[in-house]
């Protein structure tokens, strides 16, 4: 009875539909129809990815000045690429990218797969601190900047008295966000408590990919815990561990946001980060074309990494 | 009249080898990386001015290598 109710309103409808049109529809073959749903999706990228990528490209080569954009613009060829690829100071801010990068790409990975490694034993509860172990890279980066800000103040930080109850010195004798040996690493910490989770979560799916019975062969074998770790688990869960470091070291290279809320690049230019640099170019200096070239070099950096990444997560699907 | 098989098929099988999508790809993924390397090495001024043209060229290479046959 459902059936055949169903069916007489399908033909209601077919039959609503007007005569004219359905016969235009009918006469579109399946690569015009193709065209016409995917048309909107590729209009929208070329407005919003495309050609501000080309763009952004034209600028570099030029003198353009946003905030004086009636002055004529001047073709200048590849003079912002010669100008910041021989600058002292953007070598330096790459400089200080590569310290933050590294270390904490290899603090979030050995923090990670501990951490990975030990809710994969299936305790009790094992659950529940998996989630409030995630919570951290659940919050914004903005939100994570204003409350490790408040955490590092000098006088009333949380962070200072834990240290100084393990170190037993005064809790306000040490500026973290304010001392120019301490500030590089103010960060590094933040984005390690941040994103260790992240890293933990993509090496737990590593882990539980290991299939049971290869562990069963090795138990047969008599492999002692440390030659089953060497010899089964690392290996087989290398491939998700390298997707997790290239992840994080992308990210972490164009990282802006919760550097610029923690520290603004400073004390000095002791954390300015390669993407502050480009937005003190852009948006305080207005040297649009110098940074659209700046932009277009870190670019090509990051698509580089992305082809590297794109390759490594082939391999982690082909398993 | 001798043709000489042997070494069109060497050069082949070397071909071969070496044309392919995997090694092709490894090779532009090395040469990624040490472009990054010289990116950000706080050793050489040199390196340093180079390391763009080396991401580039090896980006370049493995946009194109990763159309060749596997």
């Amino acid at each position: 009875m459902n059936e055949l109710s169903a069916s007489s309103r399908i033909t209601y409808r077919a039959v609503m539909v007007r005569p004219d049109v359905a016969r235009r529809i009918r006469g579109l073959s399946d690569r015009t129809l193709a065209w016409l749903f995917i048309t909107p999706t590729i209009v929208l990228l070329l407005a919003i990815n495309i050609f501000p990528l080309l763009w952004t490209i034209y600028l570099s080569f030029t003198n353009y000045r946003a905030n004086r954009s009636n002055v004529p613009t001047i073709w200048l060829g590849p003079d912002w690429y010669q100008s910041i690829l021989t600058d002292p100071d953007i070598w330096a801010a790459m400089q200080v990218t590569a310290h933050f990068v590294i270390w904490t790409v290899v603090i979030e990975t050995v923090l990670g797969f501990g951490l990975a490694y030990l809710i994969d034993k299936k305790f009790r509860g094992h659950g529940m601190w998996t989630t409030i172990i995630l919570l951290p890279m659940m919050l914004s980066p903005a939100v994570v900047g204003n409350f490790w800000t408040f955490l590092y103040q000098p006088q009333i930080g949380l962070f200072n008295y834990v240290v100084a109850f393990f170190t037993g010195s005064a809790a306000s004798s040490f500026q973290m966000l304010g001392d120019v040996t301490l500030s590089p690493w103010a960060i590094v910490i933040v984005d390690a408590w941040m994103w260790t989770p992240y890293v933990m979560l993509i090496c737990l799916a590593g882990l539980r990919s290991i299939p049971d019975y290869i562990y069963e062969a090795a138990e047969v074998d008599r492999a002692s815990k440390w030659r089953q770790f060497c010899s089964i688990t690392l290996p087989m869960a290398l491939p998700f561990i390298m997707l997790a470091v290239l992840f994080r070291g992308i990210e972490n290279f164009k990282m802006f946001d919760m550097v610029n809320l923690l520290t603004g690049g400073g004390p000095g230019s002791t954390t300015e980060v390669a993407s502050i640099t480009l937005k003190r170019a852009a948006f305080e200096s207005w040297r649009t074309g110098y940074s659209s070239a700046f932009a277009i070099i870190l670019f090509v950096t990051v698509f580089g990494l992305a082809n590297i990444y794109v390759k490594a997560l082939n391999k982690v699907k082909s398993r | 009249m001798s043709v000489d098989l042997t070494s069109s098929i060497t050069r082949r099988g070397l071909a071969d080898r070496v044309l392919r999508r995997g090694p092709l790809e490894a090779v532009a993924t090395t040469i990624i990386a040490a472009g990054v390397v010289m990116l950000m090495q706080p050793f050489s001024l040199t390196l340093y001015s180079w390391s763009f043209a080396t991401t580039l060229f090896g980006t370049v290479m493995f946009t194109v290598v990763s159309k060749v046959r596997e």
